[in-house]
């Protein structure tokens, strides 16, 4: 435990936005030169702020989707249409800009590889974002190690409306494909490509058990997403003999959300 | 976004509430009991640390002043701080000062209906004035304690006192 009041400040940065990838029609990635940068563990966040010309500032938090291990930070930001920050994020920004942002931020939804395993990863939508960069630090971390993938196998469940709104869909598959010690999991909710084979409903306690590692495995479980996606997924792992203290969970929304 | 796991769920039979002296002597109220002190409802602005505010929320509850007091009858002397306990292992601290005077309650009741788990029922610590993790959702037990110490989130860096008129959010924001 950290003494009270004896924590340094977290401050302000400037960020150079380097690069802007488009993931999906609503995501895209801010690549982030960040001078002064203390690091990050995989899962945790930073503050946005935006500064409009007449002062008036708005702030956000966002997940990190780099892995510590990668040069650059990166953001993925997914549109909400009527948000005060995303819309400018996603849509305006350009690389050769700024960004103001401060973090890291959270100790709690963290997971590196000394943490142990198995890993089971839960995503809804832009969830995927934290658990993306625990995938990415294990790829890194653990490159050359055979022995020490298998000893941390992790398997993700990801829930998306479409194929199309998958974000990472490449990313995910190349790092299945040459990792089997991956298992990579879709479920696509509202529409689904002509021979899809996979899941097509919200994630139950059937998909789940199907899905996840059995409670006696003891698997270190993260789910992120959407409020009533979080709690059905924490409930039914609960219901299925997880130990809650195993079940990490962030819940996300549309600021303005519910007591 | 600060929920840390699965929503605890405490079958009202064996729920219970306990004020918790430092030297071990305590009050301790069945959810009847509880539930029978003399309530309040009170219409307060929220503030969470996440940056989004509600406004006119209706909650019912016991005042902390009333537990206090019924506590102290009992025998239990207070102490110039609070640990709040709850299921699922979460905690949060806080000053006495804070949660006396018409400032705090423990709420079962928000909009007229029972206060639903993932809101923190059937019942949470409620504490306006400060950002929303400190109004800590399935509280147990208030714990008197003679200094100060970081609660779960406080911990792990978020502001140990959390005034939202002053915008502390993470530890050393001023």
């Amino acid at each position: 435990m950290t003494g009270v009041g004896a924590a340094p400040r977290i401050v302000w940065r400037s960020a150079n936005v380097i690069d802007v990838v488009q993931e999906t029609r609503e995501a895209r990635t801010l690549v982030l030169d960040v001078p002064g940068w203390p690091g990050h563990r995989a899962g945790q966040h930073v503050d946005v702020r935006l500064t409009a010309e007449d002062g008036y500032q708005a702030e956000r938090s966002y997940s990190i989707a780099s892995a510590p291990e990668e040069p650059h930070l990166s953001l993925t930001i997914e549109r909400l249409d009527d948000g005060e920050v995303s819309p400018y994020l996603s849509d305006e920004l350009r690389a050769g800009e700024k960004l103001e942002l401060r973090g890291p931020i959270g100790g709690y939804f963290v997971w590196d590889v000394a943490t142990g395993g198995p890993l089971l990863l839960v995503a809804g939508g832009s969830g995927i974002v934290p658990l993306m960069a625990m995938l990415r630090h294990r790829d890194r971390a653990l490159s050359t190690d055979t022995a020490a993938r298998h000893r941390l196998p992790v398997r993700l469940l990801y829930s998306s409306r479409r194929w199309d709104d998958v974000i990472y869909r490449d990313e995910l598959a190349r790092l299945a494909e040459r990792d089997t010690t991956l298992e990579v999991n879709h479920t696509l909710t509202r529409e689904q490509p002509d021979g899809w084979t996979g899941f097509k409903r919200r994630i139950d306690r059937a998909m789940l058990e199907a899905v996840a590692w059995p409670a006696s495995e003891q698997p270190r479980v993260f789910v992120c997403g959407p409020t009533a996606l979080v709690e059905a997924v924490a409930t039914n792992l609960v219901g299925l003999g997880h130990q809650p203290a195993l079940v990490k969970t962030e819940r996300f929304g549309p600021t303005g959300g519910s007591i | 976004m600060l929920s840390a796991g699965p929503t605890p769920r405490s079958p009202l039979a064996s729920w219970d509430f306990t004020l918790r002296g430092a030297d071990g002597r305590n009050a301790h109220w069945t959810w009847d009991e509880f539930t029978a002190l003399p309530r309040q409802t009170t219409t307060k602005d929220i503030h969470c640390v996440t940056k989004w505010s509600k406004f006119d929320t209706v909650w019912e509850g016991i005042s902390i002043d009333t537990l206090l007091s019924e506590a102290a009858a009992k025998g239990v002397a207070s102490s110039p701080y609070v640990l709040a306990r709850c299921d699922g292992g979460y905690t949060t601290n806080l000053p006495l000062a804070d949660v006396m005077g018409g400032k705090a309650w423990i709420a079962f009741m928000y909009d007229g209906k029972p206060l639903p788990p993932e809101h923190g029922g059937p019942a949470r610590l409620l504490v306006p004035h400060l950002y929303f993790w400190k109004s800590a959702k399935w509280v147990r037990e208030l714990r008197f304690m003679e200094s100060d110490s970081p609660g779960f989130w406080e911990s792990l860096g978020y502001h140990n006192y959390g005034d939202p008129w002053r915008e502390q959010r993470y530890a050393g924001d001023e």
